[in-house]
């Protein structure tokens, strides 16, 4: 599914990855924690083709193709989904229009029938529903004036929509309260496929407890430093990322 | 790519109504004198009182200096080399119906998408199509005539509504109010006449399309429309032209009169040729509007400005009457070099007198963009109110917004609040859209469009899907 080999990134000049390699394949779900600064941001932003993140050195392949020969929709037409950290406003654009938008493009893409308004209607409500999101959220402006767990779940719901090959999710847990993180995990997990695959790029390992992971890596400095079960996430949350990057947690960052 | 690349790559688009229809007009060579103004009255067969009035306007325009105080920079208007009367050459036998009507210009509508023959159909929108500057199709008149609405060009009016014409033209916009509006004074050829009887709700909404057609012509509507006591009437205006290398001058002017408790919604979509990348061409548009609003009466502006090379444009509403409102709703759109300076006056002489002003500019390319407002309180306007809201989006660095608001109260009572913004389609969001499958130029529009939604939304159904029609295809060149 993703094949990420030896790569090295900068943004604005200063290089951030440095050698990072992964393999994720269909029906796994992988986690990526380090502590601030590793570059995990950096790593979904590259991967999903963001203005100002250069690949200066090695590959990430998506289902073998090279992703920097791909537009950031043509990523996202390839099966690629990025649930942000912190999903943008855009005032005046409701979240149906955007899904509209999104859906009619990305299907036609991927070769698939295009959804009729009702149907469209009929499952943005169903997926409303699955993250706890009031359907009215549907009429209101994409992000617009929602609280920051509303922000997530409402990445979570298009998520469901466009059910990607391989998504990606940046520290979707971060800002959500124990009820919240529960809605937004049902909602990942019930993405969980064979065909699939979930990279979580998070900070704490809480979020494992509600998705538990196939594999948990630590990056730490711009590579991963260390992979294992789900079990190393655990041992993490003991004993902090210092015992594996060799300093103390905060100096990386 | 970055967005830089990809905002340059979209800005040179063509302008999609660019091509010119090949019907014959009879034009007057170019320059302005007393026999110009006495030709086109002549032609008109007018009355001598009206002829007298123009040559009273072009006394006035010769005394008068151009005005120098907007924010527009263009080479000086020769007004020797603008022709003064354009007519297509069928003038002589008008046609009585569409059938008669030269086929080359409905396949220019067409072409534009409007076709007028489904607009009948579908849309039961009455059309008086002024070509050039001649009306040569008047649909649903007689359905219009039963309910007591008059609706015809302005050169009819002045011969079967003599006295509603001499009650009411210049009224609003007197012949010497300003140096262009004198202009269109003196040689105005043709536009349309409105007139909703007391009472009445005026069974279907007008619309007249305006189109340039004949290279350096210059275009001088005029458009009267009265509401009597208590009626209402939606009246609809757009515009497309053709690509021309030559500047046009245009100088239309129009005037409301909202009567007691009577209401007047004015929408316009304008999408005149605005010029190419690097300046050349385009229309150069000063327009005088104003509405007058007695007791009780409301006046709506709204409008969606995308094209010209020049804007000069306040639609303006005199709240005369207590307890009158006045509305002014405006997407403007600029791109290539196109410079826009427009907003709206809102003059409150009656008590209890309400108005809002919302305003939405968009600049793109190396354009500029300003809005100028006026909010007048007087002395006696007691308790009253304005409201006014105005952003301004930039796409890109190398264009500018400019925000002129005039606030003049003179009475103590008067609530007056002005909020502005200024913002940039933000890389944040364009990384949002492509990164849920949408190309950069459908979510730039779709961004833009929830910018003007609160103006949009004002506009008729029909026309408010057409204004977002024309958006993203002005986009299309504009925007990345």
């Amino acid at each position: 599914m993703l094949e990420i080999k030896d790569l090295h990134a900068s943004v604005a000049g200063e290089d951030i990855l440095k050698g990072l390699s992964l393999t994720v394949k269909a029906g796994e779900v992988h986690a990526i924690m380090g502590p601030n600064g590793s570059g995990k941001s950096t790593l979904t932003n590259v991967l999903s083709g963001r203005d100002g993140y250069e690949i200066t050195g090695g590959q990430a392949l998506l289902e073998g193709r090279d992703v920097s020969e791909l537009d950031p929709e043509e990523r996202a037409h390839a099966g690629l989904f990025l649930a942000f950290q912190y999903p943008v406003e855009i005032p005046g654009v409701s979240n149906l229009e955007f899904l509209k938008a999104s859906l009619e493009a990305t299907r036609k893409a991927q070769g698939k029938e295009p959804w009729d308004a009702v149907t469209l209607l009929k499952k943005a409500r169903e997926a409303c529903k699955q993250v706890d999101l009031d359907p009215q959220f549907l009429k209101r402006g994409v992000n617009e004036g929602f609280s920051g767990g509303e922000k997530k779940r409402n990445e979570i719901m298009q998520m469901l929509l466009l059910e990607p090959k391989l998504a990606l999710l940046d520290e979707t847990d971060s800002g959500l309260d124990i009820d919240a993180l529960q809605v937004v995990a049902r909602g990942v997990n019930s993405l969980r496929s064979p065909e699939r695959a979930i990279v979580l790029v998070t900070h704490y390992q809480r979020l494992l407890d509600y998705i538990v992971p196939d594999h948990v890596h630590v990056l730490a400095g711009g590579r991963i430093v260390k992979s294992g079960g789900k079990e190393l996430a655990l041992e993490l949350e003991q004993k902090g990322y210092g015992w594996i990057t060799g300093q103390p947690e905060g100096a990386t960052a | 790519m970055t967005s830089q690349a990809e905002l340059d790559k979209l800005i040179r688009s063509d302008y999609e109504a660019g091509f010119v229809s090949a019907v014959e007009s009879d034009t007057l060579p170019p320059g302005l004198s007393e026999d110009v103004i006495r030709f086109i009255s002549g032609k008109k067969g007018e009355p001598e009182w009206l002829l007298e009035w123009r040559l009273a306007a072009y006394h006035k325009w010769q005394q008068m200096p151009l005005p120098t105080w907007a924010h527009l920079k263009h080479p000086p208007v020769d007004f020797d080399e603008v022709s003064y009367y354009s007519a297509p050459k069928s003038m002589e036998d008008r046609p009585k119906s569409l059938d008669e009507v030269d086929p080359e210009l409905l396949r220019t509508y067409e072409k534009l998408g409007i076709p007028l023959h489904e607009q009948e159909m579908l849309a039961g929108v009455a059309v008086d199509a002024v070509f050039d500057s001649v009306s040569v199709g008047t649909t649903f008149k007689a359905k219009l005539l039963e309910a007591g609405v008059i609706f015809c060009s302005i050169s009819e009016a002045v011969h079967d509504y003599p006295d509603l014409i001499k009650q009411y033209l210049g009224s609003v916009v007197p012949q010497g109010d300003n140096f262009y509006a004198a202009l269109n004074s003196a040689v105005f050829s043709d536009g349309s006449f409105v007139y909703i009887p007391k009472g009445v709700r005026c069974p279907m909404e007008l619309s007249t399309y305006f189109r340039i057609n004949e290279a350096k012509t210059g275009q001088f509507e005029r458009t009267l429309i009265v509401a009597d006591e208590g009626s209402y009437v939606s009246y609809l205006e757009g515009c497309t032209a053709p690509m021309r290398d030559e500047n046009q001058l245009h100088a239309a002017v129009v005037e409301l009169v909202a009567l007691p408790g009577a209401q007047i919604k004015y929408s316009t979509v304008q999408n005149w040729y605005p010029g190419d990348e690097n300046g050349k061409g385009g229309i150069y548009n000063f327009v005088t509007k104003r509405g007058v609003a007695h007791e009780n009466s409301k006046i709506s502006w709204t409008q969606v400005e995308t094209g010209s090379a020049i804007t000069w444009k306040y639609p303006s509403v005199i709240l005369r009457g207590d307890n009158s409102v006045g509305e002014f709703y405006s997407v403007a759109l600029t791109r290539h070099m196109q410079q826009a300076d427009t907003g709206t006056k809102m003059i409150h002489l009656g008590k209890n007198t309400k108005s809002t002003i919302i305003s939405k500019g968009i600049s793109a390319g190396r354009s500029n963009n300003s809005y100028r407002g006026l909010v007048r309180i007087s002395p006696r306007a007691d308790n009253a109110r304005n409201f006014t809201q105005c952003d301004s989006l930039l796409l890109g660095d190398t264009c500018g917004a400019h925000t002129f608001p005039y606030i003049e109260s003179r009475n103590r009572s008067a609530m007056i609040e002005h909020e502005a913004t200024t913002s940039k389609v933000s890389d944040d969001q364009l990384f949002l859209c492509r990164n849920r499958g949408i190309d950069p130029e459908k979510a730039v529009s779709m961004i833009v469009n929830g910018f003007c939604k609160e103006v949009f939304k004002e506009l008729p159904m029909e026309f408010a899907v057409e204004a977002g029609k024309l958006l993203e295809v002005s986009l299309e060149g504009a925007v990345g």
